[in-house]
């Protein structure tokens, strides 16, 4: 880097600059091989060649930053003319709209009128810098070896290989308490046991998301598709955690339509059903309810669950069905829970079945 | 030209007159000049850098535009943290957007909404940094895909391939932290197919998941977390990161495609002192301008449709960031029912399959390079950037790996294809499931028989020049169409390529071939058995005959032209 | 998609419905032409000797003979449904107000499901053939216009949406994807009284939304946010159909990189 050369376009073909040889491997050296014709000669611009045309690409030039200064005052008088009034939502959107342009005005002043100016009149024509060999020439790169052999030398690095072995050995063992650290990102209990359990438990109320209200089983009519969250949900402070795991989708189908299996017969409630609203491919809600063909559809992997046969998998990455709470309801008439979710709720852990 | 006389002479001579002309005359620029470089001896870099040259042509400059890009996000994003509280803490909305008003919601979703509704310029600030975060991902997927069909990552530039690379994971890890910051609906359900996702890897997904989000999905840390990474963690990595791969290309320098007078030993364009950087220092501006526009006319983002997170709602067309797709798209592809049990413990098949084949197709473009070394056991340096149709088997690699990613891409958006195009999201799927094999079969094929076939239409360019659609009748009566011939510059173009022969599998020293030399072999041929050679001297003089002057005009040699070889 | 999102987000919604209108509309059309005077005559002739109940039996009148002509070949003849059409019996006048008004029905070619088409009735015989039908059996009603003026509670509104709609109609109602081809059409634009309707009946494969589910207040909360949608474009600029990071990526790519490629050719073009 340190030699290279600047050179005019008339000077040609760089010389070639001898480099120690190297393999080429399966690559064909050609000796064959037809000139390098040089250089083509250059051809001057417009504005090289007519006075006129260069006043006037300088002229251009000065107005592309004459518009960038008026984009930034216009920027700057929007920001101050039109403020954002407050419950007047239209006014978000003209602050953003004109002091954006504004801005992009300043901007695109100074890009374009400086390529243009660079393109028009700096001078264009090609330039040549030689390269060099990327390695080291011999003389350094021995001297680089020297000052690693002196290094070790003047240590005993490679000498006193109990020092440097006991040294080795020290540092690998040092990040170690820095990986114990980390436990403590997460609480001390079980994951497994808290993936394991839902808020819901025998008697539990079924209630309306987000309110809250209790429902009754003779508020489900056929076709109908409630969102669900347990009762007491809306209380706890760890609510967000207890509804990524509790929320269910709540239909009703005709009791014929119902494929159930055996020790499954007293889940439903004369055609009401509630299943887990957490996807067991990745977690997402699965609340598209096709009443007309009882299919689940997952709107973020397109995972398809078949409602009238305990919403096995019948399309997409999916793996396993979705939960069943087994419900009942309570003396005054109102949906609860038998129980909890007899399975994990929600997508596929390791641990799942322990 | 007038300009140029004086410069002809060389760096040193110039250098000479004026820095005794600032002796003369020591004006304020001097004299700071002078302060500056007498505590930094600076003037070293600039008479090093000032000069250097930088090669024109319109592919060098998409590194630009993503370095372009981040400056932008660094900008903006510093703005946005002085508004943005990056905490779960419940707080109830009272802000100007009325759909919210009363809504509970985390701290971060308020001063994200905050700082759209109520900053001046907030709402712009959000959309720049959005925006051109899309770009930035995008730039650089362009930029790498220059630079691997063009061959540009061949000795010396490996190492700098593998940083760029790690710059683009980087890139995406960035996009992705920062897309989840506003805890909305959509980048909420976004990180829950994330913990999902984790969750389904076997022996530590459940653990790993735990302490990512401490705790419980969606547990309260998340947002602060992610908030570290992004702002802090992987910025630093990436400015790092950035830092050596410009150094490198300092010390690389760039390449440049082939043309009359350059060759592998020098660097024919333009000089950084004045026209490359007035070029550089305003196309930054023109792109800072372009995502400015972009975000001045086009909402992005508008987390206040999507409302605060909360596990139970979902949007229809939940997507990420386009640059995420390739793998939700890979998530979708998967079939029913893939997963089984070892023992008592889960193996989610339909996650692990698809971290797998995108983790082997991530290695195999960052290891690329180093595959290709090995293959054709070539040491040279390779400062000239092949035309893709002149390394056929590596384009046709590239289209393939491009159609497979472009699938992915496509199926993580296969439910607005169903809707927009009138098709079942089943046939869609189903279509995409096929074309993620087949796809990059066909791609190979197709593209290395057109770039074979463009190879074949140079040779017989530069050989008989081009048709001219001149039909001239010989004295035997013979018609014939001239040829034009190129120019010398011309045919330059087309004759200067690195031909690659099939490995011959040779026994070593001790007499025998070893499997991995063997599986080289294979590999080469794969490679390099479809080959055409670049024109050599003896075959340009024989189809020219003697006449090499009778260039422009076309030969009437008409036996020549007729009958080609 | 590509195309239509980058070009003109605006007009894109209204290009699709254009797309999707059947082949048959201009002969719809000459129908709507031909019923409309007859039914301008029917209610010249019903006006003219009215008292309250005269003229409610003289639409139950005019409404069996267009159920009759226009839906008893499917519905039969006494609304007890075929094999290619449900019972009517129930439905309510909400019901056939709907599918009617919005020209669902009567259907067109099948397809995975029935589309929106310019309804083929007048407003007074929709109301004939929805009398008629309500007066066979009880059913959910027309809705109370109190419930539609869309100046209720827009939080509250938006946030039963999010729950209850969000999934299929996408959270700013433009509308998503069913299986097998089926769809949630987008709600932009579309009556406070469909909306409302819709919720109360479940057409096709959307569920039923009683009034235990969601109240009538609720369900005028819902249409307050839709119209709260409708009236308030984004305040970011132009929402390129509102169809999230898909739609932003793709104009990202062809609008943004392709600029800036076409800036790069242009810096590094050799002046003339």
């Amino acid at each position: 880097m340190a030699q290279h050369g600047d050179s005019n376009t008339a000077s040609g073909t760089a010389v070639k600059v001898s480099r120690a040889p190297e393999s080429p491997g399966t690559g064909v050296v050609q000796s064959d091989i037809p000139q390098n014709p040089g250089f083509p000669p250059h051809n001057p611009r417009m504005t090289d060649l007519d006075p006129n045309k260069e006043k006037r690409a300088e002229r251009q030039v000065a107005i592309l930053f004459f518009l960038s200064i008026i984009g930034s005052i216009f920027a700057l008088a929007a920001y101050i003319a039109y403020p954002i009034i407050p419950g007047d939502f239209g006014s978000i959107r003209t602050n953003n709209l004109l002091l954006g342009l504004g801005i992009t005005l300043g901007l695109l002043g100074i890009g374009l009128g400086a390529v243009h100016w660079a393109k028009q009149l700096m001078r264009e024509d090609e330039s040549v810098e030689l390269r060099h060999g990327t390695r080291g020439t011999p003389e350094t790169r021995e001297k680089a070896v020297e000052v690693f052999e002196l290094g070790n030398a003047e240590s005993g690095f490679g000498r006193r290989t109990l020092i440097r072995n006991s040294m080795i050995g020290a540092l690998v063992l040092t990040p170690v308490p820095a990986i114990a650290l980390f436990r403590d990102l997460a609480p001390m209990a079980d994951p497994v046991k808290l993936l394991q359990h839902t808020m819901w438990k025998k008697g539990t109320r079924l209630t309306h998301d987000p309110t809250g209200i209790p429902i009754k089983a003779s508020d489900v009519t056929l076709g109908s598709a409630f969102h669900v969250i347990p009762e007491g949900l809306l209380q706890r402070t760890d609510m967000l955690e207890q509804k990524a795991k509790a929320a269910v989708l709540l239909m009703r189908l005709l009791p014929q339509d119902l494929h159930v299996t055996k020790g499954r017969e007293t889940w439903n409630y004369n055609g009401i059903i509630a299943y887990s609203k957490i996807c067991t491919h990745v977690g997402c809600p699965v609340a598209l309810y096709e009443q007309d063909t009882h299919h689940l559809l997952c709107p973020c992997h397109q995972s398809q669950f078949d409602i009238t046969h305990e919403a096995k998998v019948i399309f997409g990455p999916a793996r396993r069905p979705l939960p069943q709470l087994p419900i009942t309801v309570d003396s005054e008439g109102y949906l609860v829970a038998q129980s909890d979710f007899h399975e994990p709720v929600g997508p596929d852990f390791w641990e799942r079945e322990t | 030209m007038t300009t140029t006389t004086d410069t002809s002479a060389g760096v040193g001579a110039p250098e000479a007159p004026r820095s005794t002309a600032l002796a003369k005359r020591p004006s304020v620029t001097a004299s700071a000049a002078n302060y500056i470089d007498e505590r930094t001896s600076i003037s070293g870099l600039v008479k090093e850098l000032g000069r250097k040259i930088f090669p024109d042509h319109w592919s060098f400059m998409l590194g630009e535009v993503a370095l372009y890009s981040f400056i932008v996000i660094l900008l903006t994003g510093t703005f946005l943290t002085f508004f943005f509280q990056a905490s779960q803490t419940p707080v109830v909305y009272d802000g100007t957007y009325l759909p919210l008003k009363g809504i509970n919601m985390s701290a971060a979703m308020n001063s994200t909404l905050h700082i759209s509704f109520d900053i001046r310029g907030g709402l712009l600030m959000r959309q720049v940094h959005h925006w051109a975060a899309l770009l930035f991902v995008a730039s650089i997927g362009l930029h790498m895909l220059r630079i691997f069909f063009t061959g540009a990552f061949r000795k010396p530039r490996e190492l700098n391939w593998m940083i760029g690379f790690i710059l683009f994971i980087l890139a995406m890890a960035e996009g992705f932290t920062g897309y989840s910051l506003p805890d909305d609906l959509l980048s909420g359900n976004g990180l829950r197919i994330i913990d999902g996702l984790i969750k389904g890897l076997p022996i530590v997904g459940t653990w790993i998941s735990y302490l990512l989000f401490g705790g419980e999905f969606p547990g309260t840390e998340i947002v602060g977390r992610l908030y570290t990474l992004h702002i802090l963690l992987l910025p630093a990595i990436l400015v790092a990161a950035l830092g050596v791969h410009l150094v490198l290309l300092v010390i690389n320098k760039h390449t440049q495609f082939a043309g009359p007078g350059k060759t592998n030993d020098n660097v024919v364009g333009v000089p950084i002192m004045p026209v490359f950087a007035a070029k550089a220092g305003g196309f930054f501006f023109i792109v800072f301008g372009v995502i400015m526009l972009m975000a001045s006319l086009f909402t992005i983002n508008p987390i206040w449709t999507y409302g605060p997170y909360d596990p139970s709602p979902i949007s229809a067309g939940t997507q990420p960031d386009w640059y995420i797709g390739f793998a939700d798209g890979a998530l979708r592809l998967v079939p029913s029912d893939w997963g089984f049990m070892i023992g008592d413990y889960t193996f989610s098949l339909n996650i692990v399959a698809p971290v797998l084949v995108l983790g082997l197709f991530i290695v195999a473009v960052a290891a690329y390079p180093f595959i290709e070394g090995w293959i054709t056991g070539d040491k040279r340096e390779h400062h000239i950037a092949d035309r893709p149709r002149n390394a056929p088997t590596r384009t046709a690699i590239g289209a393939a790996g491009v159609t497979f990613y472009a699938v992915l891409w496509a199926a993580a958006s296969s439910d607005l294809i169903a809707t927009h195009f009138l098709l079942s999201i089943e046939g869609v799927i189903r279509t995409l499931q096929i074309t993620l094999i087949l796809g990059p079969i066909v791609a190979y094929q197709i593209t290395k028989r057109v770039c074979l076939a463009l190879m074949k239409k140079d040779r017989e360019i530069a050989l008989h020049g081009f048709e001219s659609g001149r039909i001239v009748r010989l004295p035997g009566g013979e018609y014939i169409e001239v040829h034009e011939q190129l120019s010398d510059y011309e045919r330059w173009r087309l004759v200067s390529f690195q031909d690659y022969k099939p490995l011959m599998i040779r026994p070593n020293a001790q007499g025998r071939i070893s499997t991995l030399e063997r599986a080289r072999g294979a590999m080469s041929s794969w490679f390099f058995e479809d080959r055409i050679s670049p024109v050599t001297n003896t075959e340009l003089e024989q189809a020219h005959g003697a006449g090499h002057g009778a260039v422009e005009t076309g030969s009437a040699d008409g036996h020549e032209i007729g009958t080609g070889h | 998609m590509a195309k239509s999102a980058s070009q003109d987000p605006l007009t894109k919604g209204r290009v699709r419905k254009q797309g999707r209108r059947s082949p048959l509309a201009s002969i719809a059309l000459i129908l709507i032409g031909l019923v409309a005077t007859g039914g301008v005559y029917a209610l010249f002739t019903t006006s003219a000797n009215a008292s309250t109940t005269a003229a409610s039996s003289a639409l139950t009148t005019e409404g069996s003979k267009l159920f009759q002509a226009n839906c008893a070949t499917c519905h039969g003849m006494n609304l007890e449904g075929t094999k290619v059409a449900p019972s009517l019996i129930g439905v309510g006048a909400a019901s056939v107000d709907f599918q009617v008004s919005t020209g669902r029905m009567p259907a067109a070619a099948s397809g995975p499901q029935e589309e929106q088409k310019p309804s083929q009735f007048t407003a007074q015989q929709t109301q004939a053939l929805y009398t008629f039908v309500a007066s066979k059996a009880p059913g959910p009603g027309i809705p109370s216009k109190e419930y539609l003026g869309g100046n209720d509670n827009a939080a509250q509104g938006a946030l039963l949406f999010r729950t209850n709609c969000a999934m299929c109609h996408n959270v700013a109602g433009a509308g998503g994807a069913l299986t097998e081809g089926k769809f949630a059409p987008a709600l932009t634009g579309v009556k406070a009284k469909t909306i409302y309707e819709a919720m109360e009946t479940g057409p096709q494969n959307m569920p039923v939304f009683n009034d235990k589910n969601l109240t009538p207040m609720q369900k005028a909360d819902v249409i307050t946010y839709l119209k709260y949608l409708d009236n308030n474009p984004s305040p970011g600029g132009l929402d390129l159909g509102n169809l999230g990071p898909v739609s932003e990526g793709l104009f990202l790519w062809i609008f943004g990189l392709g600029t800036i490629v076409g800036v790069t050719i242009w810096l590094t073009a050799k002046a003339n």
